[in-house]
């Protein structure tokens, strides 16, 4: 037997319910999630599709810390450890263990769109790219969208400045698109002015959630960041950069 | 409590696209970028579908890594692998159609991984003659899925997120819209459409042992059937080979056949690799019958044939299955996959790292250092919705389909790959289908209030009952019949049995209760995908019946062998008006000459050919 606290609510009222469930070796949080669906509460909402931390829709706060249900052990604890499962806490609470993540998904389209140039293209109509090239924006890529960050970046979870900064998993998305060597659209503006790189003060909170271990900090943000920098207060740098940088493509022999 | 129409929330479209996986997001695409008004409706939030799961890659004829591979090959590959029950006209469209909509990707934004040269690379799979996979690691779909969505987005798509599909809404024989509910409010939508396009996957969920998610339930299957669409090829129901075993909690879900291109062998508890033992005549002048010839193919000596671990699924399923009959499984009844004495740590991790990462954190298993334990697990219909091969509209005028929930491209067996490749190449159709279909429309089709009053009843009903069923035990049910009766190997008792069971589950289905709400209540979104479950599993199991040989994915033991009288059938399914399931045995059409040459021509005349045609 095992025992657990779920909550069950909505954004205006709720509580801390409590269940106690036998759960088997092998087990994942998750599991222990569904059992108490199946057999106690069976109109318990919670969000899952894929049980193996590849789609990031199961994303809660399991004794305080955010993480994908389906990917937590149940020998993460202690066996006389009650396990307190609640939805995560930046965004509204739709309905139980599940968030109106909505926002995120309008973040996203304020983003200009990739835009190659067709002339890179070689004369079979293929566009070249070694794997070095294209290594530390796959990095970006491996994002799962479980929001996992953007629920614990302080600047979203406790300042709610909601209105002046896209949140950790854009700025990424943002460096995968600027970082892309055959891409030609410039957000630099857009990144200083609109998505706010500029109220990220770099505590890493954003990395140590990342179940993908993406080094959003180190690797996405703060070079995002620097570009802002080159930009508008080293032109120099900047036009440098233009020239030689990685949106220049390296020759082939084909 | 009578319902009122005209308070339910309308909106109206030209094409209402069901399912945002890769084919109903690239047939919205398409949709939109002729300028038609278009809406796409998903179970999930958008990013979320089974498409995001598949983890291999994508099959397209690129020659990117192998020079001598061309569309004509991989249409052999893919007729071969379907038992030559593919609808011919599909299987040529997609071979020819794929390299495109893979580079189209690149063009949108997908980064797939790189060969030396810069291209994009491709890697081994079963079944399929040469490298031919395009991949990032082992995570395309998630790139797939991403790319359209973020191209799709700016696209003026109105995307309707976690707003489940009820019924569609029909003018005559014409359809004139659908009926669907937010999962959130509870609250029903009508869309006012021309066209809808299902593209909602498959129907995994009616067995026990499945890699699907709770999406999977056979809704597309279920809503085209109840307006009249013809379903086929519902007896070909994909057991992947390589499905975890342990820990019970994870049994059945996906660890890819990207384990085997990369080198992974199979082996039983006697430490014996087993798969030599069990190839097929037809495959075996193209596969290695020895360690030592593997071993050379593995280290990329293009004289090699391949090893048997890479045999079309539907083989190396029921090699696994026999063996452990035989004794000889694993710990946990499966048996070992085993990649660590084949390649580098460093390998693994870099070229599979999402299997890596799940063994980890669920097995507790080190894969670059242990065997992993491994067996069948229900992983994909080839069946679904019989649509014309050019356009993907159904026998319903203005009901299309495409994906796993469309049949024929796939013959009686699926390759690996092929799936995402078809994604791309019949969305983008079902969406040039679609927009002809409009063009040639005289007047619009009209909502019939009544029509819509019905559907919005049979789904309340079950929340306005005093008591009944629990739907997830209900569930449980239905999914140990399909396991015990309708599984990998099947015989006319079991069959007959499996058809008893469901019918008794049907009577029980108008006692299913629903407790709580209707606000985001996966207790009533469970009850609600039972209609389509059963409406699946019958299909499944009515198929399988009639279907007296075993080919493919389908193996009746009473009838062991390949018929050459099948060969020239389908099983066609459609609703009688009595509201009974018929099954009809159909004749397939017949091949152009060219086109069946190609398919049966030995690999060496078709190298030899294709060598001639590229110099
Ligand atoms: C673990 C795993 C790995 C795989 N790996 C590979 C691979 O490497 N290569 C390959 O080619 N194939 C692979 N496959 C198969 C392939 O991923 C699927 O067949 C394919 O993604 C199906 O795509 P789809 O667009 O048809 O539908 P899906 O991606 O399945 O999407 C279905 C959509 O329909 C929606 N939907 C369903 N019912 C309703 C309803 N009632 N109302 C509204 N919306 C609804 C869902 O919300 C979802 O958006 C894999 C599959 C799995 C499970
Ligand atoms: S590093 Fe920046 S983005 Fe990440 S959590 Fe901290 S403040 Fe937020
Ligand atoms: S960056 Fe990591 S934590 Fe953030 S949404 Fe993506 S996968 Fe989740
Ligand atoms: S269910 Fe997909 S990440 Fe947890």
């Amino acid at each position: 037997m095992r025992y657990f606290k779920l909550f069950r609510g909505n954004n205006s009222e709720g509580e801390m319910k409590d269940y106690r469930i036998e759960v088997e070796k092998g087990m994942v949080v998750l599991d222990a999630i569904l059992r108490i669906q199946a057999e106690q509460e069976n109109d318990l909402a919670v969000r899952w599709n894929c049980k193996a931390g590849k789609c990031g829709s199961c994303s809660v706060e399991i004794n305080g810390k955010p993480k994908l249900s389906c990917m937590t052990r149940m020998n993460e604890y202690d066996n006389d450890e009650t396990i307190s499962i609640r939805p995560l806490k930046t965004f509204p609470v739709m309905r139980d263990l599940v968030t109106d993540v909505s926002w995120n998904f309008i973040q996203n389209k304020k983003i200009a769109p990739f835009k190659p140039d067709p002339s890179q293209k070689d004369k079979n109509g293929n566009y070249r790219m070694t794997q070095e090239d294209v290594d530390r924006i796959q990095e970006f890529r491996k994002c799962i969208e479980c929001y996992l960050c953007q629920n614990v970046c302080h600047v979203l979870r406790d300042h709610d400045k909601r209105n002046k900064f896209i949140g950790p998993r854009f700025l990424i998305c943002l460096a995968s698109l600027e970082m892309h060597p055959l891409d030609t659209t410039d957000r630099i503006p857009d990144i200083k002015n609109d998505f706010g790189t500029g109220m990220c003060n770099i505590t890493k909170c954003c990395t140590d959630v990342c179940p993908e271990h993406i080094q959003l900090t180190d690797n996405g943000i703060i070079p995002l960041k620097e570009r802002v920098v080159d930009r508008y207060y080293d032109p120099l740098k900047w036009i440098w950069r233009k020239l030689v940088g990685e949106k220049i493509l390296r020759l082939f022999p084909s | 409590m009578a319902i009122d129409v005209s308070e339910i929330q309308t909106v109206e479209h030209d094409v209402i696209v069901v399912g945002a996986g890769g084919a109903g997001l690239r047939a919205a695409i398409e949709c939109s970028s002729m300028g038609l008004n278009t809406g796409l409706v998903c179970k999930s939030l958008l990013g979320k579908a089974h498409t995001v799961m598949a983890e291999g890659g994508v099959a397209a004829a690129l020659a990117n890594v192998d020079h001598r591979d061309h569309w004509k090959v991989h249409f052999r590959d893919t007729m071969r692998g379907g038992k030559f029950l593919n609808n011919w006209r599909m299987a040529e469209l997609h071979a020819k159609m794929s390299p495109d909509r893979v580079r189209e990707l690149e063009e949108w934004g997908a980064v797939f991984d790189r060969t030396k040269n810069g291209l994009i690379n491709q890697r081994n799979f079963g079944g399929h003659r040469y490298p031919r996979l395009a991949h990032v690691g082992d995570r395309t779909g998630l790139e797939i899925i991403r790319t359209l969505q973020d191209h799709g987005i700016h696209q003026g798509i109105e995307v309707y997120m976690e707003c489940t599909a009820l019924d569609l809404l029909k003018d005559g024989d014409r359809i004139s819209g659908m009926v669907a509910v937010w999962r959130e409010s509870g609250r029903f939508i009508i869309f006012k459409a021309k066209v809808v396009i299902l593209a909602t996957g498959g129907g995994g969920k009616a067995w026990q042992i499945t890699s699907n998610s709770w999406e999977y339930t056979g809704d597309g299957y279920c809503i085209a059937y109840e307006s009249g669409a013809e379903l086929m090829d519902f007896e070909f129901t994909q057991f992947h080979p390589t499905g975890m075993v342990w820990p019970p909690s994870v049994r059945g879900t996906l660890v890819t056949e990207g384990v085997r291109g990369e080198g992974g062998i199979l082996v039983n508890k006697e430490g014996k690799r087993f798969m030599f033992k069990y190839i097929p005549e037809k495959f075996s002048p193209e596969t290695a019958d020895t360690i030592e010839e593997s071993n050379r193919w593995l280290a990329g000596d293009k004289e090699a044939r391949r090893p048997p671990e890479l045999l079309t699924r539907d083989v190396v399923a029921k090699a696994i299955r026999d063996e452990v009959r035989a004794g000889r499984g694993s710990e946990h009844g499966g048996v070992y996959l085993d990649i660590a004495s084949q390649r580098s740590a460093e390998d693994i991790k870099r070229k599979l790292p999402s299997m890596y990462h799940q063994f980890k954190i669920l097995a507790e298993l080190d894969i670059t250092k242990d065997p992993m334990e491994v067996g069948p697990t229900l992983h994909y219909f080839m069946g679904g919705i019989r649509v014309n091969a050019d356009t993907q509209m159904s026998n319903v005028p203005g009901l299309f389909a495409a994906g796993e929930c469309a049949a024929g491209v796939h013959g009686a067996n699926r390759l690996g790959g092929n799936s995402l490749s078809d994604l791309l190449v019949f969305g983008q159709l079902a969406g040039i289908g679609a927009a002809d279909y409009i063009n040639s429309l005289g007047t619009a089709p009209a909502v019939d209030n009544r029509q819509v009053e019905q559907i919005v009843k049979r789904a309340t009903d079950i929340l306005n009952r005093e008591s009944g069923e629990n739907p997830y035990l209900f569930h449980e049910t239905l999914q140990e019949n399909m396991q015990d009766n309708v599984g990998i190997v099947r015989n006319e008792e079991d069959l007959v049995n499996g058809i008893k069971k469901l019918e008794e589950l049907k009577k029980l289905y108008s006692k299913v209760k629903a407790v709580g709400t209707s606000q985001y209540n996966p207790g009533w979104d469970e009850a609600l995908a039972l209609r389509s479950l059963l409406i699946t599993s019958e299909a499944v199991a009515r198929a399988a019946l009639i279907r007296e040989e075993s080919r493919g994915a389908h193996t009746r033991l009473d009838f062991p062998n390949e018929s050459d009288e099948w060969q020239n059938y389908n099983v066609v399914i459609k609703k009688r008006l009595d509201g009974t399931m018929e099954v009809n045995k159909v004749e397939r059409e017949k091949p152009s000459d060219d086109i069946y040459r190609i398919a049966y021509s030995t690999l060496e005349e078709l190298e030899a050919e294709v060598a001639k045609e590229m110099e």
